[in-house]
């Protein structure tokens, strides 16, 4: 089939729409303040030269001390060489008590309410009904933990190796780095939460209102993928503790976790825990039926 | 001596430095400071002056606090306090040690859950796992050498549902 010709009205509608289009783009840029101008206009983090991420972290930075009167350190470190890191569960210790949770929002910087965003989520199942996640409760509150007749499945992020939300992100905002975290650049992402939709073990959550942060509680110690202060309309989740894991580091979570359940390592090592553990235990991965290849191993005293 | 001797001899002592190594002895493990009620150590402040009493018996004077429940029907203080020495523990084989190697002490009867441990693996290590200091919790911390059962605990807030996070929010604000 021969395609339509323009008519003249065709015509005349695209000219008018670009002539309108680029009449509105300075209009929107006078209508905004300087510090949204200057965020709408900054690069993707991976393509930042080191003297554009210099001058980012020195605005966020300087940002950040007006906003929430601290000085904050703001790291842009990279994966360290030879590592990939890997996560280990034990769900024969695990109580259900929680500690990692809100230790979590602790170092990462999360909201706390109106939007409260947790990145771990305790699912709590009866014993002996581990493969049966959708009987899981997550908001049970007894008096004291563990409960008789229950076993507790903290999930997480599972910095998965084939990650399916990196694939469904239009804007390429969220990818995996060199040592396997999964990481979100804040200001890069849209906010039209493909990903959350995507993440088979709901690792993902969304700020919908500005984060709401204690002044005294906020860590200033942060990586600029990781447990930076976010803002409204972003995605964001575990990285493993990014700020801590590259300096050698344990997460917050496996420091919080009262029981020793949590364990954490570098994959590549074969000295580390995390590959006695994968040796030596029964270890298995949430949904590895999915092919998503996670690196956060759950496994059972044996 | 011949050659024979010499092979002999040889494979003698390289048996003992594996033997010595194998055993964890050689390892170092910084540990917490172990979790010793205050004004209790150094327990010869109070126990040098006494008699040594072997007899099995519940205590009434002092410790009335330790309830044994830990085989406690094969076990007295003294199998693992030492009595001469009673700011020691005592292994199996006559050796005195420090309460922060009281892993060895428990390494005796539970060897697997003392292999995992100085792998890092049963227990908790804290700060760094590379380049850095690494801190041990001993099986004391967590578990009460008289009654070692993990006690249950409260557990923290669950997460509020979602219309108590952000829909309930703009309801009691209305």
């Amino acid at each position: 089939m021969r395609e339509k010709d323009y008519t003249r009205r065709e015509f005349m509608r695209n000219l008018s729409l670009t002539a309108l289009g680029s009449l509105s783009l300075p209009i929107f840029f006078s209508a905004c303040s300087k510090q949204e101008k200057e965020d709408f206009l900054q690069k993707h983090f991976k393509e930042m030269s080191e003297e554009e991420k210099r001058h980012v972290i020195a605005k966020l930075e300087q940002r950040y001390l007006e906003q929430y009167g601290k000085k904050f350190h703001i790291s842009t470190q990279e994966a360290v060489p030879g590592t990939l890191w890997g996560y280990g569960l034990e769900l024969s210790k695990c109580i259900g008590c929680r500690r990692c949770v809100y230790a979590c929002v602790k170092e990462n910087n999360n909201s706390r309410v109106s939007p409260q965003l947790h990145w771990i989520r305790v699912l709590r199942l009866k014993r002996g009904n581990l493969i049966n996640l959708e009987d899981s409760e997550h908001y049970y509150d007894p008096e004291m933990v563990p409960e008789k007749g229950y076993v507790y499945l903290p999930v997480q992020c599972q910095q998965c190796e084939d990650p399916p939300c990196v694939k469904v992100c239009p804007v390429h905002a969220t990818w995996k780095e060199p040592d396997g975290i999964v990481v979100v650049d804040y200001n890069w992402c849209i906010g039209c939460r493909y990903c959350i939709a995507a993440c088979p073990y709901k690792g993902r959550v969304f700020n919908w209102a500005e984060p709401n942060i204690p002044k005294e509680e906020l860590n200033p110690s942060v990586h600029y993928l990781g447990n930076r202060p976010r803002m409204k309309s972003t995605v964001d989740k575990c990285t493993f503790c990014i700020q801590r894991v590259r300096s050698g580091r344990y997460p917050a979570c496996v420091e919080a976790c009262p029981t020793g359940t949590r364990k954490f390592g570098n994959l590549l090592d074969p000295k580390s825990e995390i590959r006695y553990l994968i040796e030596n235990k029964r270890v298995f991965r949430l949904k590895e039926d999915l092919g998503t290849e996670p690196k956060f191993y759950y496994f059972f005293e044996s | 001596m011949n050659n024979k001797t010499l092979v002999i001899w040889f494979g003698f002592f390289s048996g003992i430095c594996f033997v010595s190594f194998a055993s964890g002895a050689s390892q170092e493990f910084p540990v917490s400071p172990p979790p010793i009620t205050e004004g209790m150590f150094p327990c010869s402040s109070c126990h040098a002056s006494m008699e040594v009493n072997r007899q099995k018996r519940e205590l009434k004077d002092e410790h009335s606090n330790i309830k044994l429940h830990h085989a406690e029907t094969m076990r007295w203080c003294l199998d693992c306090h030492d009595a001469r020495n009673r700011d020691k523990l005592r292994l199996y084989n006559g050796e005195l040690i420090n309460f922060t190697e009281s892993y060895r002490l428990c390494g005796e009867c539970h060897g697997n859950v003392y292999r995992d441990w100085r792998a890092g693996i049963h227990g908790k290590r804290t700060g760094y796992f590379a380049g850095g200091k690494r801190t041990y919790l001993l099986c004391a911390h967590c578990h009460d050498p008289h009654d070692p059962a993990y006690r249950p605990i409260k557990p923290e807030p669950p997460p509020l549902k979602p219309l108590e996070g952000r829909a309930g929010h703009f309801l009691k604000n209305r």
